[in-house]
């Protein structure tokens, strides 16, 4: 499961040079911008079926709380 | 739930009017960094807008797109016994501007005119308004005006809109015809969002003030606007829009029974190329399907649809054309349409 999260993430934040983490701030990444958020947003619905609003994708801080995140959605 | 259903009422005939005024969005750089301005521009993939010249307003680029209109298809003035006008950017706060584009069309005073205001689900709204009038059998013609001077109402300091938004108008004329055979409308509704895209002050519920009307910083970004100024929740939009269209075009279809490859082209509201390519994906429609004018007018809201027909589907209606157009937006609002274009008149651009 968390590999197949980080394989999504890597491809929708285009990152190709090097692995990442689930402890990883996302926001701190190169890639990041605010349109990496529309990235994850088709992501999210095309793989997971989810859709996080705003307000609490900004409490999101590392890829492991978009993980639990995204879980808790997908086991309600 | 509201569905409708209508029987041998179509449109006959479009036309578009832009402002001649090109916005080069790379070189939109006043207040942002160039290198992320081209970041921005290249994946929202809008290149250029047209914003209207001071003095020049919505009903005005409505008014050049109906006498363009009215002459080419050779139309009896005396025939229109129906005028709406859409926007959410018109002339006074009264008396409608339906009323005085009645006037200075020429049109007599038999019409029924008024005004609908709704954002990107207008013209789909406005036309279901007009189908079901029309299919009364109380009016000979309908004609539909739905013009916007969207840029205008954004933030040239705010990058979450400052980019998006252009100007344009159209004028279709509808009426009753057997050729056109069968029609089906979905209309939705949900207030609980109206926070997503707002402009706050300036209404009656929150008048304008100093307060009102001065600028400030707005984010951690340094996005700087007045309250007056309207403002979006991007992400949120997205969410919605990825969740809700594609529900609302197959619900469309089912009425229709019809299977999305029966369908000659998808006029979508033209957002930004990013979600717009997300929507067609997800619905597995063919890019050939998808008629798209994006990249050189930007966001239109309502009148994005039709002019996306006018400048791109010009000439293709010879033979007759099953045609799904699906507005969402401000509201929120969306609205979802199956119908035939059969022999529809659509002018050149006219350009003013």
């Amino acid at each position: 499961m968390e590999n197949k999260f980080l394989a999504a993430i890597k491809e929708a934040l285009e990152i190709e040079d090097r692995d990442i983490a689930l402890t990883d701030v996302f926001r701190d990444f190169d890639e990041w911008d605010s349109l990496s958020r529309l990235s994850l947003i088709a992501m999210l619905d095309d793989d997971y079926d989810v859709a996080i609003e705003d307000e609490v994708f900004k409490s999101l801080i590392t890829l492991g709380d978009l993980f639990n995140e995204v879980q808790n959605r997908i086991n309600k | 739930m509201a569905h409708l259903t209508f029987h041998n009422v179509g449109i006959s005939g479009l036309a578009a009017a832009v402002p001649k005024n090109i916005v080069d969005n790379y070189n939109y750089i006043e207040h942002f960094d160039a290198e992320a301005v081209k970041d921005l521009v290249d994946k929202v993939g809008i290149k250029q807008r047209r914003f209207a010249p001071e003095g020049m307003c919505a009903s005005d680029l409505c008014f050049a797109a109906a006498t363009q209109l009215i002459e080419d298809m050779k139309i009896n003035k005396s025939e229109i016994d129906l005028l709406i006008f859409i926007s959410q950017t018109p002339d006074y706060r009264m008396p409608a501007t339906s009323i005085v584009l009645q006037e200075k069309l020429g049109l007599g005073k038999q019409v029924a005119a008024f005004d609908i205001s709704l954002g990107c689900s207008a013209f789909v709204y406005g036309l279901s308004v007009v189908y079901a009038l029309m299919q009364t059998g109380g009016f000979r013609k309908a004609l539909l005006l739905d013009g916007e001077t969207r840029s205008r109402i954004y933030s040239p300091k705010d990058r979450k809109t400052a980019f998006l938004f252009g100007d344009g108008g159209v004028a279709a004329i509808i009426e009753n015809n057997e050729k056109y055979g069968v029609s089906h409308f979905s209309l939705n509704s949900d207030g609980s969002l109206s926070d997503l895209i707002k402009v706050d002050a300036g209404g009656y519920r929150n008048p304008t003030t100093i307060e009102t009307l001065t600028e400030k910083i707005v984010d951690e970004f340094g996005n700087i606007r007045s309250d007056e100024h309207g403002y979006m929740n991007g992400p949120d939009v997205f969410n919605f829009a990825i969740r809700e269209v594609p529900k609302d075009v197959k619900k469309v279809l089912e009425m229709a029974n019809l299977e999305l490859s029966a369908i000659d082209y998808a006029v979508f509201h033209q957002a930004n190329d990013y979600m717009n390519g997300y929507l067609a994906k997800k619905l597995k429609l063919q890019p050939e399907q998808v008629p798209s004018c994006i990249e050189k007018f930007g966001n239109t809201s309502s009148v994005s649809i039709p002019l996306t027909i006018a400048t791109q589907l010009q000439n293709k209606f010879d033979k007759p054309k099953k045609m799904i157009l699906s507005g969402f937006g401000v509201g929120m609002s969306w609205a979802t349409a199956f119908l035939t274009l059969d022999n529809c008149k659509i002018s050149d651009l006219v350009e003013i």
